[in-house]
C-alpha cells in the first residue's frame, strides 16, 4: 500500500529518461555529409568557369526589359509626369504602388540576415546572401519611383536637408521626409551588412583565382583577408551588431512606409494598424521572392544539398504565418469600418469589395494573400515544389494588388461624390513598372554571376566538423586530458 | 631570424587537419604564453577567442559612440532649421513641444546609420585592413584557408620565440607542413 506512490514517480523517471537517450534525430542542415572542400567547389564553382548560355538568353532579355523601363522613365521625365495615368483625385497610383511594392519585397533579406541571425536561426546561412542581395535590387527598384514621381527630378535635391541658396528646408515632421531617411538609410546599412558578410568569401574567389585581371578584382574588395581569429573576434562582433542595428530598422522602415498613409486622414489610410500590418505583409512579399528567386537557382546551380526541403518548408513556414497575420489585419479593417460606425469608412470597405476595383480585392487580396498561403498547413504542399511555386507567384501578384487596392482604392471615392474618379494606367505607367522588373532581374543574374550566392564561410559554421568539440570519443579524450578548458 | 638564404622570417606556421584539431593547439600555446600569434581558418570557430586568451571585442564601445553621434547629429539637423532657422507653418498645425515626437524617426534612423558605418569601419581598423600584402599570402598552402585549411602561426617578434621551440610545440599539437613563413615574397 505504502510502496505504490512512492514507486510510481521512479516507473515515470524511467520512462522520461529513457525517452531522452533516445532523441529524435535532427534533419542536418546540409544533406549527404558534404564537407567544406565540397561547400567551397559548388559555391565558388558556380561563379567561375565559363558563362552558360542560358544565364546569356536571360540576361539579354532582362537587359532589354530593362532598357525599355529606363526609356519610359527618360520619356516621363522629358515630358512630365502627365505622360502617367494620373488624375484628380487619384494623385498617386502605380507609382506609390510600385515604390510600396519593391520596398516590401525588400524586406525579406534583412529579415533573415538580421532577425533569423539574432534568433540563431541556422537554417538562414544558406539563403542570406542571395535575400540581401534581392533586398539591394528591391530597393533600387523602389526608389526610382518616388524619385521620379516628384515630376521635376532635377529638384529631387529639395528632399535633403542642406542649406540653399533659397534657404528654405524641409518639413522634419513630416512622414514623406521620414520616408528619404528610412529608406536612404535602410538601403546604406544593407549595402554595408551583405558587403561584410562578403569579405570572407571574396577571400575564397580570390584564392581560387586563375586568371590576374580576377585576383585582382577580387583581392582588392577582399581587403586582404586571411581568415585570422583576431580578425574574426571583431567581425563576428561587427556582424552581431549589424544585425542588431539592422533589426529595428528593418521593422522601421515598412511603418515609416505606412505612416505615409496612416498620418493622412483618407478613409482606410487613416488607421493605427498600419504599422505592424505593413511589416507583415513586406515579410510575406519578400519570402515569397526569395523563394521566387531561390528554387530555380537551386536547381540550376545544383543547390539541393545547401538549399534543402526542410529549407524550403521554414520559408513556407514564415509566408503562412505574416500571410495570416495580414489576412487578420484585413479582417481587422473590416471589423473596425463597422465597429467605428464612420460613414465615410464603412463606404471605403464596402466599395473596396463591391466598387470598381472589386476585382482586384477578390483575386488579390482574397485570393493571392488570404487564401493561398493557407495551403502551407499541409505538409505535402509545402514540400512539392510546384505548390510551393503556385503560392510564391500568387503572393508576389497578391501584394502588388494589395498596395494598389489601399492607395487607388482609398483616393478614387473619398468624401465628396462629386471629386470621384477612376484610374486607368497609360503604357508609360506600365512598362516603367515591368521595366523595374527587368532592372531587378539584370541585377540580381549578374550578382549570381560574379558573386557567391551562398554565404560559404557561414554555411561551413552549420557543418558539424566546425565544431571546436568534434572528434571521435577516445580523440577527445586523450586531446582534453593535456589542455585546461577555461581560463 | 633570418634563413640561411637571407629571408627574414615572419614566424612559423603550420597546417591542422581540422578545426579540433586547431582548437586544442590553440589552447597548448596560450598555456605556452605565447603572445603575438594566431590562428587562420576559414570561418569562425567556435569558442577559440576563450582557446586564445583573448577577451570580448570592445568594437561595441565604437558602435555606442557612432550611435550617440548620429542622434546628436540629428537633433542639431531637426531642431536647428525646425525652432531657429526655417519655422515651418503647415496648415496651422501645432509647432510647440507636444510635436517632439514627430521628430523621433529621423533621430532614430540618423542613429542607425552612424551606428551601422562605425561597426563596419571600427571592424577594418581594428583588424587593420585593408592590407593586401600581409607575409602569410607567401605561404603556398595557405591558399587553402579560405576553403578548408586550419592554420597556426607564431611570429618571430614574440618574446617566447625561439626556433626549436616553435616547431617543437607546433609539433607537440599535431601540426603538419610547419613551414617558415617568410616576410618577403
Amino acid at each position: 500500500m505504502d510502496g505504490a506512490p512512492t514507486t510510481a514517480p521512479d516507473v515515470i523517471r524511467a520512462e522520461a529518461s529513457a525517452s531522452v537517450t533516445q532523441p529524435l534525430a535532427r534533419v542536418p542542415l546540409v544533406l549527404n555529409k558534404r564537407n567544406f572542400d565540397w561547400v567551397t567547389n559548388r559555391i565558388a564553382g558556380a561563379v567561375e568557369g565559363g558563362t552558360p548560355r542560358w544565364w546569356w538568353v536571360s540576361f539579354a532579355i532582362t537587359v532589354m526589359i530593362a532598357g525599355f523601363g529606363l526609356f519610359c522613365l527618360g520619356y516621363q521625365i522629358s515630358t512630365g509626369v502627365g505622360t502617367w495615368g494620373l488624375n484628380h483625385p487619384i494623385g498617386w497610383a502605380w507609382d506609390i504602388t510600385n515604390f510600396v511594392f519593391w520596398i516590401g519585397i525588400g524586406h525579406a533579406g534583412t529579415l533573415i540576415s538580421a532577425i533569423l541571425f539574432l534568433l540563431r536561426q541556422k537554417w538562414r546561412t544558406s539563403i542570406n546572401r542571395s535575400a540581401e542581395a534581392m533586398t539591394l535590387f528591391a530597393v533600387i527598384c523602389a526608389a526610382i519611383f518616388p524619385g521620379v514621381h516628384v515630376g521635376r527630378v532635377w529638384m529631387a535635391w529639395f528632399l535633403a536637408p542642406v542649406p540653399n541658396q533659397y534657404a528654405i528646408w524641409p518639413n522634419f515632421r513630416s512622414p514623406l521626409l521620414w520616408d528619404v531617411f528610412a529608406v536612404s538609410t535602410y538601403f546604406s546599412v544593407s549595402v554595408l551588412f551583405w558587403y561584410t558578410g562578403l569579405i570572407p568569401d571574396l577571400g575564397t574567389l580570390r584564392d581560387r583565382a586563375t586568371s590576374k585581371i580576377k585576383k585582382f578584382l577580387y583581392g582588392i574588395f577582399a581587403l586582404g583577408w586571411r581568415g585570422s581569429n583576431r580578425n574574426w573576434r571583431h567581425y563576428e562582433m561587427a556582424y552581431l551588431l549589424l544585425a542588431g542595428l539592422s533589426t529595428p530598422l528593418v521593422l522601421s522602415v515598412h511603418s515609416v512606409v505606412s505612416f505615409d498613409f496612416a498620418t493622412s486622414i483618407v478613409p482606410t489610410w487613416h488607421t493605427t494598424i498600419f504599422p505592424p500590418y505593413f511589416v507583415a505583409g513586406a515579410i510575406f512579399g519578400g519570402f515569397a521572392m526569395v523563394l521566387t528567386l531561390m528554387i530555380p537557382a537551386r536547381a540550376i546551380f545544383k543547390l539541393q544539398d545547401i538549399i534543402t526541403p526542410q529549407h524550403i518548408d521554414k520559408m513556407a513556414k514564415i509566408i503562412l504565418l505574416t500571410g495570416s497575420i495580414v489576412g487578420y489585419a484585413y479582417m481587422m479593417e473590416f471589423f473596425i469600418a463597422w465597429y467605428s460606425g464612420n460613414q465615410y469608412e464603412k463606404f471605403a470597405f464596402y466599395n473596396r469589395i463591391f466598387g470598381p476595383y472589386w476585382w482586384y480585392w477578390w483575386v488579390g487580396m482574397l485570393f493571392c494573400n488570404t487564401l493561398s498561403p493557407q495551403l502551407f498547413w499541409f505538409k505535402w504542399c509545402r514540400q512539392n515544389i510546384f505548390v510551393v511555386y503556385f503560392v510564391c507567384m500568387c503572393v508576389n501578384a497578391g501584394m502588388w494588388f494589395e498596395r494598389f487596392i489601399i492607395i487607388v482604392g482609398g483616393l478614387h471615392r473619398d468624401f465628396l461624390p462629386s471629386s470621384w474618379g477612376f484610374f486607368t494606367p497609360t503604357w508609360v505607367d506600365i512598362w516603367t513598372f515591368v521595366g523595374t522588373f527587368g532592372i531587378f532581374l539584370s541585377l540580381f543574374l549578374l550578382f549570381i554571376r560574379f558573386l557567391p550566392m551562398i554565404a560559404m564561410s557561414e554555411i561551413k559554421i552549420v557543418l558539424p566538423e566546425a565544431d571546436a568539440h568534434y572528434a571521435t570519443p577516445e580523440e577527445h579524450h586523450t586531446v582534453a586530458a593535456g589542455g585546461m578548458e577555461r581560463r | 631570424m633570418i634563413t640561411p638564404s637571407g629571408n627574414r622570417v615572419y614566424g612559423i606556421a603550420a597546417e591542422y587537419p581540422s578545426a579540433a584539431a586547431l582548437y586544442e593547439a590553440a589552447k597548448v600555446v596560450r598555456d605556452a604564453g605565447f603572445k603575438r600569434w594566431d590562428v587562420h581558418s576559414p570561418f569562425p570557430i567556435h569558442g577559440m577567442d576563450d582557446a586564445m586568451g583573448l577577451g570580448k571585442s570592445w568594437l561595441s564601445a565604437v558602435v555606442l559612440i557612432g550611435g550617440i553621434t548620429g542622434l546628436l547629429t540629428a537633433c542639431v539637423l531637426e531642431f536647428g532649421p525646425s525652432w531657429y532657422l526655417y519655422p515651418l507653418d503647415v496648415h496651422g498645425k501645432p509647432t510647440n513641444f507636444w510635436t517632439v515626437p514627430a521628430f523621433f524617426p529621423i533621430m532614430f534612423e540618423l542613429t542607425i546609420l552612424c551606428s551601422a558605418f562605425s561597426a563596419f569601419l571600427a571592424m577594418l581598423m581594428m583588424n587593420l585592413l585593408p592590407r593586401w600584402n600581409h607575409p602569410m599570402f607567401n605561404w603556398d598552402r595557405f591558399k587553402r584557408v579560405t576553403n578548408d585549411g586550419f592554420f597556426l602561426v607564431l611570429e618571430a617578434r614574440d618574446p617566447r620565440f625561439s626556433e626549436n621551440e616553435a616547431v617543437q610545440l607546433l609539433e607537440k599539437t599535431g601540426g603538419q607542413y610547419i613551414t617558415a613563413i617568410h616576410e618577403e615574397a
